[in-house]
């Protein structure tokens, strides 16, 4: 046979999932258990999946309708917001920029959900607008406009103007380096 | 200096930090409990076949 068994490859799509779980729920419990559920379902209903698409997009499809219908039975959708961005930062302290990437992380979390997604698939994970419409089930135009009101509004979570951002790059690492040197400076 | 570019700035400094997210979320190592439940799917559908045909409760 030349087609592999697409069930095959979900194994190389765990990382991919996870993240993309991890940005949607904010917190590495909920995330797991939902990419669990969604292993399972993508297993049983590896039918539905049509031969030579994108098995990725089908699977971040089945994670986020999984996501926004648990999203709707649960009604307390902050509540368990565990700073799952930092808590990954945290375990390789940064030579650079890490008081500047705690404070994005931050932001980004406070992101609205839409946002959060339209950005993590388009701006991170290489998604085409063309297949993050298609995964988030909107049109082209949606997931363009989600993206740019998402960079603006962490812009403005991050109080930082255009002319502004490098420095504060810059300065933060600057705080963060001197700060932990001990004031050798 | 940040002056000749700051037109790009934004997108550019934001774009770099969502990878840089996302990709410290991709690296971190999967736990075993997905390879085990993948292990186990596919072992239930073996003996689904096995007994194909078989007894419907």
């Amino acid at each position: 046979m030349s087609t592999p068994d697409p069930r095959e490859q979900l194994v190389e799509h765990l990382p991919a999932m996870r993240a993309f779980a991890m940005s949607l729920t904010r917190n590495s419990a909920i995330a797991d258990d939902m990419v669990q559920d969604t292993l399972v379902k993508a297993w049983t209903k590896i039918d539905k999946f049509e031969a030579g698409t994108n098995l990725r997009a089908w699977l971040f499809t089945i994670l986020r309708n999984t996501y926004y219908s648990n999203r709707r039975k649960a009604k307390r959708e902050v509540a368990d917001v565990d700073g799952v961005f930092t808590e990954s930062l945290s375990q390789k302290p940064d030579h650079d920029g890490r008081l500047q990437m705690a404070d994005f992380q931050r932001a980004f979390a406070q992101l609205p959900d839409e946002q959060r997604e339209a950005l993590i698939l388009v701006g991170a994970s290489g998604f085409s607008y063309d297949e993050a419409a298609e995964t988030c089930d909107v049109a082209v135009g949606t997931i363009k406009s989600r993206v740019n009101r998402g960079r603006k509004h962490l812009v403005e979570l991050m109080g930082l103007d255009s002319d502004e951002a490098l420095e504060i790059t810059d300065s933060a690492t600057m705080a963060v380096v001197s700060g932990r040197s001990g004031g050798t400076m | 200096m940040a002056n000749d570019t700051n037109k790009q700035t934004d997108g550019d400094a934001i774009d770099e930090n969502l990878k840089r997210v996302y990709d410290d979320m991709l690296n971190q190592e999967v736990p075993d409990r997905f390879k085990d439940l993948l292990a186990q799917l596919k072992a239930q559908d073996a003996a689904a076949d096995d007994t194909s045909g078989g007894e419907n409760e």
